[in-house]
């Protein structure tokens, strides 16, 4: 151990201190420092006009026209600021480097904390002040008031809770026995004979479509959107050869026509993506696919249970009804799931 | 007298309509023969002679059974080109259409005459300009239901598993979209006419023609794809630009040598 602090300490490799000072051919030549300072001007000046252009064409075009079919007013507005704005930053970058001046200099590092004396003079005040206010010498205060800042974490907590629906809220939709299965968009109750094999229709809950007596909707606002996010169902129709039923579940179509949740299993998203000849349904958002001629299974992607099954029927009249709500959870699985009345 | 009267409309009528619909009837067959001779030397082969479809030896189908789709089905299929194939591959492409309209209507009128099935649509419900503003809201509406999983919100198309994609609807014509409406080609599902109504089907395509005629405002399209491109576009190149710039920048200049 001794032996190391004999070693005499030197740096691996020798200081080479600073390269030698070239001159830039601005430095040296009076013809290259003009043409320096023109470029510079140059460039400021018709940063200006550019401003100047902006303001003019703020009042000249109007809103409607186009150019190349964009926007002619976004298309004069941002190149005019734009190329102003580069201008000034691309003139100011020419100006240091060409003539300002150009001298090397070396600034030594300094320790990152402060002064002795500035750190002294902090902790003394710091001190004069839990003194004076006497936060040691009254608890009482002290804890009252650490209780009080403690308890308002609170009513964040709470309000938190009303982010999102609470998981139980999504063990039920508003399908029920009887409700018919209408088009989305135009409400249009569907009869088999509608269907052909290959046919997709998405459709809603007739309930959304409703009306009461004074002609208003039974349900509207964000009931109504609450209402869609979870019932929303796609109907489709394949050769009843193309379909394996899942057990129990074989009379739950009619003639091939199967109808399924709309909402991915996954994080929720809305699946139309339906390929008539394979009988897959895929989801746009992280590819999920689900085979509908088997059940609704996952076959590829992050979702991890099948899409709940509607049971349909028919009514009095002929057209499609669901038979009951779903038996499983729409939508995306969440940790209480399996603990639920559904699972 | 009033017997009388109405022999003679019964008489005029018949001598007004008879022969006319006998050499409808002559012309309509003459067409479905010309329709079959054509069939025969171009989509036999995968077809099958009485266009019933050919399967493969494991029973896979080589060529569908064209029984029952319908003078529509034909109409899209061999109006866009996409049928005859070229080439088995994953999808048909849309291509420059081998045959001519008179062609392609007689193998329509062939294969109408095999089964009943969707006829090719008339002038007056593809005529989608005489749709109002109201219209088109509410075929947009219907167009985002049914159709933005696979075409994309601004029809740009988009891309479905092992090869296959759902194409681009700009330049389709209204009579085209109509028919892939009603027959659902390939992957794409049938939408029949009493589900989504042949107004609501016409207010789809005034929609996307109107979406076509829309002007860009916001710069290049990129293909409609939404912030995901937006932002690579702004990240890659953007923001890549810039540091590319501060690079050049902070290069060093050209110094004099030595004197």
């Amino acid at each position: 151990m001794n032996d190391r602090h004999e070693i005499e300490r030197v740096e691996p490799i020798e200081n080479p201190g600073l390269p030698e000072h070239l001159p830039r051919p601005t430095d040296v030549d009076p013809k290259q420092e003009r043409r320096a300072e023109l470029q510079v001007s140059g460039m400021f000046g018709l940063a200006g006009l550019l401003a100047l252009a902006f303001c003019v064409f703020y009042f000249m075009i109007d809103l409607d026209q186009t150019f190349l079919n964009w926007s002619a007013l976004n298309v004069a507005l941002g190149a005019t600021l734009g190329f102003s704005l580069l201008l000034i930053g691309a003139g100011a970058i020419q100006w240091a480097k060409k003539l300002m001046g150009d001298q090397e200099i070396i600034e030594m590092r300094h320790p990152a904390a402060s002064s002795t004396q500035d750190r002294e003079e902090t902790l003394e005040a710091l001190n004069a002040g839990i003194d004076e206010s006497g936060f040691a010498r009254r608890p009482l205060i002290r804890n009252s008031l650490l209780g009080a800042m403690g308890l308002l974490g609170l009513p964040a907590v709470v309000l938190l809770r009303d982010l999102g629906p609470l998981p139980h809220s999504m063990y039920e939709t508003v399908w029920k026995k009887g409700m018919r299965v209408v088009n989305d968009v135009s409400g249009t109750p569907i009869k088999p004979s509608d269907l052909e094999v290959g046919q997709l229709v998405n459709a809603e809950p007739g309930i959304l479509f409703e009306t009461d007596a004074d002609g208003e909707r039974v349900l509207h606002g964000t009931e109504a959107l609450q209402a869609k996010a979870k019932a929303a169902v796609i109907v489709v129709r394949m050769r009843p050869d193309d379909i394996t039923p899942a057990k129990g579940r074989e009379n739950w179509g009619i003639d091939g026509i199967v109808c399924y949740s709309k909402i991915c299993t996954h994080v929720g998203c809305p699946i139309s993506l339906w390929e008539q000849q394979t009988h897959h349904l895929l989801c746009p958002c992280h590819q999920s696919t689900f085979d509908l001629g088997d059940a609704g299974k996952v076959i590829f992607g992050p979702a991890n249970r099948p899409l709940p099954q509607l049971q349909l029927g028919l009514d009095g009249e002929g057209y499609l009804i669901a038979m009951d709500d779903f038996q499983e959870v729409v939508g995306p699985s969440f940790p209480e799931l399996k603990r639920g009345p559904k699972s | 007298m009033v017997l009388l009267v109405g022999l003679l409309v019964a008489g005029g009528l018949y001598s007004a309509f008879a022969p006319q619909s006998a050499t409808a009837v002559d012309e309509d067959s003459r067409k479905v023969e010309a329709g079959r001779q054509l069939f025969l030397i171009g989509c036999a082969s995968c077809h099958g002679k009485n266009a019933s479809g050919v399967l493969t030896k494991s029973g896979n189908i080589y060529g569908p059974s064209l029984i029952g789709v319908g003078a529509a089905a034909v109409d899209f299929q061999v109006g866009t080109g996409r049928m005859p194939l070229t080439n088995s591959g994953p999808q048909a492409p849309r291509k420059e259409p081998v045959y001519t309209a008179e062609e392609t209507s007689q193998l329509a009128a062939y294969v109408a005459s095999l089964g009943p099935g969707p006829s090719v649509p008339g002038d007056e419900i593809l005529d989608y300009q005489s749709v109002d503003e109201e219209g088109v809201k509410r075929g947009g509406e219907f167009f985002r239901t049914n159709c933005t999983a696979c075409h994309n919100s601004v029809g740009a198309g988009g891309a479905l598993p092992n090869g296959r994609y759902a194409p681009k609807l700009t330049g389709v014509s209204a009579k085209h979209m109509y028919e892939a409406m009603l027959t659902g080609p390939q992957q794409m599902p049938v939408f029949s006419d009493a589900v989504i109504t042949p107004e609501d089907k016409r207010a789809v395509i005034a929609y996307v023609k109107a979406l076509e005629d829309e002007p860009s405002y916001g710069g290049f399209g990129g293909g409609g794809l939404g912030p995901v491109v937006d932002g690579l576009i702004a990240w890659v190149i953007g923001i890549g630009g810039l540091v590319g710039f501060a690079v050049w920048i902070g290069a060093h200049g050209a110094r004099v040598k030595k004197q």
